[in-house]
């Protein structure tokens, strides 16, 4: 549906002042567009052949299996608790309710240095408030391994789910459940059949949204991790050892497969919040 | 209110004939467990860090918190930080303000991706952000490093270089809350603000700019928390030297890895102070931006 303004012709009168569109653009290229630029000259210039070297060494595999893979895991184990939590937060109600919402933005809020010494002290195997305990009983040293850089990414991934999943379970009709349970089924059932389809858009939105942070994450990991190749080594930390190292190229190329990756989790992120929009609105004009 | 675990032994299967509501047992227990989990499991993941901070931070009292405060590598590092967010807020609040004004209230090809490259730096990482400073920047390796060199400028290692960096990581948040808002209101105030006489910086000064006030700042307090909490992107630009070009947070991280670990979380707590402060007052400003949002509908409805 066109707005009045629209249809009535009446827009090139109002047309805004282009300078709201010349700083607009004037900055996007300057600290956008620039910095893109730059990035994609310099992985020109190293050749496909060489890029797919780059890209490809032994070191740099082992750091994409090591992001990716406990990112996945990571943002996976957030989906299911993220939903446990929304669900906590719309449909209970409970004492320090109130205190649980706000904690959950707290990794948002809190600076990722903050957050890596935080979690660097807590999960100590020597003297950490979770970190001693798990040592001691279970033999599992956290900080300073792959154990503790999948923790980090654990709580910077957390509150993409709730927050995705919070606003669509709000907005569920209970009387779709009501009707369900009447048609005799059970409260898993309902839950399988009729509340999880909806939720599912929002759910995956968030899993991909916290995937796509947790790849990209640098402050949280680099002070928990002990940053040794092939062990617990993260992609971007891996970006800076190679500019420290002068090779330009190295970082370069691997940068650009992380910016890579991030245009197409930014697709991908975009294209479920359509696909959920959608479903919302034939399920709301069915309902 | 309370949840209360029903006694098994006590506990009386609802009766059909009574209206279907009453809720089964297994209902009841499912309704006190999933509070639980997410009460431990945000506990666990969240809460026992964020506390470790302050209890290692205070270990010895206030007073000795208060002295490390007054370490001249910390205070230089807070200097640095004030001054890249000084640069870098009122920055973005005028690209903000500009583009939501440019891009909300039109309809045109390419809006979708013109907003999805705006959210850009939200899924780079923050060092490959730093990365393509280097790249653009550096007397050595950098496509305008010759130029840069020749001007006798230092951007790479120094503040100009942080501030860029940080400028990139947080331009998203101002245009990202108003956009929404903007595009939801009519164009009728507006309209008849021309239609009286007042030019386009009226406009915007008089109607625009009041309309979005609360999503104007709580963008704001979101640009300036991330702006001053900022890392990753930094980290790559600052070079790291002590007491010139280190801003806070990249003082935890050196004061960590030195050993310097009471001096590490006086430091942290700082952040994490200001960090609290940004959520109340994002939560005091959702307030106003919920009455604000009622207001109109109330407006629009009549």
């Amino acid at each position: 549906m066109a707005p009045a303004w629209l249809r009535s012709g009446k827009l090139p009168q109002l047309k805004l002042p282009s300078w709201p569109w010349r700083i607009t653009w004037l900055y996007l290229g300057f600290v956008l567009f620039l910095p893109l630029g730059a990035i994609s000259l310099r992985a020109a210039g190293v050749g496909p052949t060489g890029f797919w070297e780059l890209a490809t060494t032994p070191e740099a595999i082992a750091t994409y299996k090591l992001s990716f893979g406990l990112a996945l895991l990571a943002s996976l184990i957030n989906g299911l608790f993220g939903l446990v939590i929304a669900w906590a937060l719309v449909r209970s109600r409970f004492p320090g309710q109130r205190l649980l919402d706000s904690l959950i933005d707290l990794p948002f809020a809190l600076p990722t240095a903050v957050a890596g010494l935080a979690l660097a002290a807590v999960y100590s195997s020597e003297n950490g408030w979770l970190g001693e305990p798990l040592y001691r009983l279970f033999g599992i040293k956290v900080a300073f391994s792959a154990v503790g850089v999948g923790v980090a990414m654990v709580f910077i991934s957390l509150p993409f789910v709730v927050r995705t999943v919070e606003p669509v379970l709000r907005s569920l009709e209970k009387e779709q459940e009501e009707a369900s349970w009447c048609l005799g089924a059970s409260q898993v059932q309902t839950f399988i059949r009729v509340v999880l389809p909806q939720l599912l858009p929002a759910i995956l939105g968030g899993v991909a949204q916290g995937f796509s942070r947790a790849v990209g994450e640098y402050g949280s990991v680099v002070m928990i991790s002990s940053n040794i190749p092939f062990v617990d080594l993260i992609t971007p930390t891996l970006i800076i050892q190679k500019l420290e190292e002068y090779d330009i190229d190295g970082a370069t190329v691997i940068g650009s497969v992380m910016l890579l990756f991030a245009l197409v989790s930014l697709l991908v992120i975009n294209l479920i919040q359509v696909w959920g929009q959608r479903y919302q609105a034939t399920s709301s004009g069915v309902g | 209110m309370t949840f209360v675990v029903p006694d098994l032994e006590i506990y009386k299967p609802p009766s059909l004939g009574k209206g279907a509501k009453a809720p089964s047992l297994r209902s009841k227990v499912l309704g006190a467990i999933i509070p639980l989990i997410a009460c431990l499991y945000v506990g666990l993941v969240i809460l026992t860090p964020a506390l470790s901070v302050v209890v290692q931070a205070f270990a010895k009292g206030v007073q000795p918190f208060l002295e490390n405060l007054s370490s001249p590598d910390l205070l230089s590092a807070v200097k640095m930080t004030l001054l890249t967010a000084a640069i870098a807020v009122p920055a973005n609040t005028i690209f903000g303000l500009a583009a939501a004004t440019a891009i909300a209230r039109k309809k045109f090809r390419g809006k979708a991706l013109l907003l999805s490259i705006i959210d850009l730096p939200f899924s780079i990482s923050p060092v490959v952000v730093g990365l393509m400073l280097v790249l653009l920047y550096s007397p050595n390796h950098g496509v305008f490093g010759g130029v840069i060199n020749s001007l006798g400028w230092k951007i790479i290692f120094s503040w100009p270089g942080i501030v860029m960096a940080t400028i990139i990581v947080t331009f998203p948040f101002m245009a990202r809350e108003v956009i929404p808002l903007l595009e939801e209101e009519g164009w009728e105030q507006e309209e008849a603000a021309k239609t009286l006489g007042a030019n386009d910086w009226q406009v915007f000064w008089k109607v625009t700019l009041p309309s979005v006030r609360w999503a104007a700042l709580y963008g704001l307090i979101l640009t300036t928390a991330r702006a001053l909490g900022e890392f990753g992107a930094v980290s790559v630009v600052s070079g790291n030297i002590r007491g010139e070009t280190q801003t806070l947070p990249l003082f935890v991280e050196d004061a960590y890895k030195q050993y310097q670990t009471e001096l590490a979380f006086g430091a942290a707590a700082v952040l994490g102070g200001v960090a609290l402060v940004s959520m109340l007052l994002k939560f005091v400003v959702e307030q106003l931006l919920e009455q604000d949002k009622k207001a109109h509908q109330i407006k629009s409805d009549a």
